[in-house]
């Protein structure tokens, strides 16, 4: 079910406009963000610019797990789209909200400043090593999204999370263009 | 100070199709004084209650959405204040239930009792902002209160409730939570 992570070569490029595209294909309406240096101009601007797309801006990773939550009630779906530390921080919330109650929670997490062509497990910083491992344990699909070939797995990942209630993370590798 | 449960029985004379979300020691007590489809019990994470509020305020601006927030958990979560402020929907009530503990994790005191939570609202931008301590005055109040165009907060300062283990597993069930969307979708 996940997707194993890859360490492609350098020299290709991630899409931002075509991953908002994936993401609204899957009728994504919100999208709740704490800015991510990673993702800010690649996706985030993009965002703030799209009119299919409502951004509420948070203050702190874990509210968009209770916000999320809470537009499940109408039918809204969202994306949270965070950096890699902030996931770490909210865990404790994924777990309660995405995982016990098994909602479909859709985030992308952002790797800053992994090396490129690095694969996440073989990155020289603690943090980055420790996400997909975490994912592992709390059971939650992950995929890696390095390239611009990677971005079409994120329209049916995002089907498969509302389809049987259940989260899905999006590693985005290289920052996005 | 005002009692908790005073409180809540004059909100659920008032309360009717608006949908109520609340946690631990307020949310046991609301239960067992009104178990109804249109509650929803946040958990999962302490200081969410108010998030799990706004993003149902936002899905659903057809409904009035009241939170039954404590202060414990309202200090885990103070941006929440800021983003609900800014996002600034029209239909989401914020009560404070304020009695200066984690009652539900012991009755420990907050590193700070008298925290100006009205203040922080004020300070955040929130449209509507009270503080009630009196309960004379709740009750001419509240009714307004509720009534008033979104976001509102409200700092209630309650006395301490009864600590002790509560019923939470029978308000936590996935059933309850179901029952909600279900009414929702055939338009309660």
């Amino acid at each position: 079910m996940n997707s194993p992570a890859h360490a492609p070569g350098t020299g290709e490029t991630l899409s931002g406009a075509k991953i908002i595209d994936a993401v609204k294909a899957a009728g994504i309406s919100h999208v709740l963000s704490v800015p991510d240096l990673h993702t800010a101009k690649g996706i985030l601007s993009r965002v703030t610019t799209d009119k299919d797309l409502t951004l509420i801006r948070v203050c702190k990773e874990d509210e968009t797990l209770g916000i999320a939550a809470g537009l499940t009630y109408g039918d809204k779906k969202s994306l949270i789209l965070i950096q890699y530390t902030g996931f770490l921080y909210a865990i404790n919330a994924i777990r309660g909200v995405a995982c016990e109650q098994k909602l479909p929670m859709c985030m992308m997490i952002g790797l800053l400043s992994k090396e490129v062509g690095v694969a996440p497990q073989d990155s020289s910083k603690f943090g980055l090593r420790i996400v997909e491992p975490i994912l592992d344990t709390m059971g939650i699909e992950r995929h890696y999204i390095d390239l611009d070939a990677d971005i079409a797995k994120i329209t049916p990942a995002l089907n498969r999370a509302w389809e049987r209630s259940q989260p899905v993370a999006f590693l985005i590798g290289r920052r996005p263009s | 100070m005002m009692n908790r449960t005073k409180c809540l029985e004059v909100l659920k004379g008032l309360i009717t199709d608006e949908i109520v979300i609340s946690s631990y020691s307020t949310a046991s007590e609301w239960v067992e004084m009104t178990d109804r489809a249109l509650n929803y019990y946040s958990h999962g994470a302490m200081g969410l209650c108010s998030s799990h509020g706004l993003g149902m305020a936002l899905a659903l601006p057809h409904k009035r959405i009241i939170v039954f927030d404590g202060d414990g958990s309202l200090l885990m979560n103070l941006g929440t204040l800021v983003t609900i402020a800014a996002a600034a929907p029209k239909n989401l009530v914020h009560l404070c239930f304020h009695n200066g503990s984690y009652e539900a994790n012991g009755g420990h005191p907050l590193p700070k009792r008298d925290v100006d939570f009205a203040g922080m609202a004020r300070s955040a931008g929130v449209k509507h902002v009270h503080t009630l301590d009196d309960f004379r005055n709740f009750e001419q109040q509240i009714g307004g209160i509720l009534k008033q165009e979104g976001p509102v907060f409200a700092d209630l300062l309650i006395e301490q409730g009864p600590i002790g283990p509560r019923a939470y597993d029978d308000m936590y069930k996935p059933a309850r939570r179901q029952k909600l969307r279900e009414v929702l979708k055939a338009g309660g």
